[in-house]
């Protein structure tokens, strides 16, 4: 299959979040802002990609029986990794996204894609799979983040667009993350016909 | 006193799905009905509070006096996908009635994150505790009441969405995005109850 089509299914056809509407914890949980959207949805590709190519690599070698709690080991384990690379460099963004970083191994996304494209295909088309999975995610993840944080508090990664007594407080609060879901995804299902 | 408080934190004012967002798959996956949602809410009850008392001993009595904190996610998660299929097998011989009524849900909440972050709230301490120490018993309180905080916002949502069945709803806002939005609506009436404790 082509690379830059396997890199566009996961960025527009079958992006997660507004088409096939997997991980929808973080995606609501960590958008207050849109620099904490931007380094959840990073998080998550780097152990997508990880784990896809790992996993496409030992797929042969896993038997068919035990595939999923082996699938889940290799990933809490790329979770770790991530875990103790954000302490040591990142540790404000650590602090701000909290659980949701050990969450990630339950995040559907990643098994998902372990279980449906990493299984059954070469690691190189594996690897543009979970580059295109994670990038997709990352992009719907600051795209809720930032129309959350412009109509919150109305600054954008820092630039302040308008005094923040004119932004809603509902939006940056728990409320708001379900409200702007429901319409961004409204909105893409439109832009899509 | 404390204990009243620590039910009562969890399940109105730091509701497990609509202010703390654990567990949102099964809110918007298992909703369509009220009879499976609250079959879902009994079964995350059960393993909730099983998987709360095994994490915590194994943080408690393993992890922690062999200096092996940074195995916690791996191990939680191979424990908990463990638990699952064992109570599945057990309910199967024990009690075939309600391995019925439990049974198709219990595969999906090895995946639930509402059962992995309650886990890693009560084995770090990280919970609203009210004062106390963290203890396996506030532990357990605090598990129970999620749980009850997650059913009850599962039961109540899926009265809403068999309600939404019916409306009459423009057509881009059909399915999903009709069904965030009454979520949000009802986290926004949630937020009422902050301050409460």
């Amino acid at each position: 299959m082509n690379k830059i089509k396997i890199l566009l299914n996961g960025i527009v056809k079958e992006n997660p979040t507004f088409v096939l509407l997997l991980g929808m914890c973080p995606t609501l949980g960590t958008t207050t802002s849109a620099i904490n959207g931007l380094g959840m949805g990073l998080a998550t590709a780097f152990v997508l990609i990880c784990s896809n190519v790992v996993i496409s690599l030992l797929k042969k070698m896993i038997p068919d029986k035990v595939r999923i709690p082996s699938f889940i080991v290799i990933i809490a384990t790329f979770v770790t990794v991530l875990q103790m690379l954000m302490q040591a460099y990142v540790p404000a963004l650590y602090a701000s996204l909290g659980l949701f970083i050990p969450l990630i191994v339950v995040n559907c996304i990643v098994l998902g894609r372990a279980e449906a494209f990493a299984a059954k295909n070469t690691p190189l088309d594996s690897f543009f799979d979970g580059l295109g999975m994670g990038l997709g995610f990352t992009l719907a993840l600051t795209l809720l983040g930032a129309a959350r944080e412009i109509l919150g508090s109305g600054k954008v990664f820092d630039i302040t667009l308008w005094n923040e007594d004119y932004g809603m407080l509902a939006f940056v609060l728990a409320p708001g993350a379900f409200i702007v879901l429901g319409y961004l995804i409204a909105i893409m299902s439109k832009l899509k016909k | 006193m404390e204990y009243i408080l620590i039910i009562i934190s969890a399940i109105f004012v730091n509701n497990v799905v609509l202010s703390q967002f654990l567990g949102i798959c099964p809110f918007l996956g298992v909703s369509k009905k009220i009879s499976t949602a609250a079959g879902m809410g009994a079964a995350v009850t059960f393993v909730l509070t099983l998987a709360t008392i095994v994490t915590y001993l194994i943080q408690a009595y393993i992890l922690v006096p062999l200096d092996l904190k940074y195995l916690q996610t791996i191990a939680f998660i191979l424990v908990i996908a463990a638990l699952v299929q064992m109570v599945e097998i057990i309910l199967k011989k024990v009690s075939p009635s309600l391995y019925q009524a439990l049974g198709v849900f219990l595969p999906l909440i090895t995946t639930n994150c509402c059962i992995l972050g309650v886990a890693i709230m009560v084995g770090d301490g990280t919970y609203n505790t009210q004062g106390l120490e963290p203890s396996l018993l506030s532990g357990i309180v605090f598990a129970i009441a999620t749980a009850i905080g997650f059913a009850l916002a599962l039961i109540l949502f899926a009265g809403i969405r068999e309600h939404l069945e019916m409306m009459n709803i423009p057509k881009g806002m059909q399915g999903m995005p009709i069904a965030l939005i009454s979520a949000g609506i009802m986290a926004l009436a949630f937020m009422g109850f902050s301050g409460l404790v």
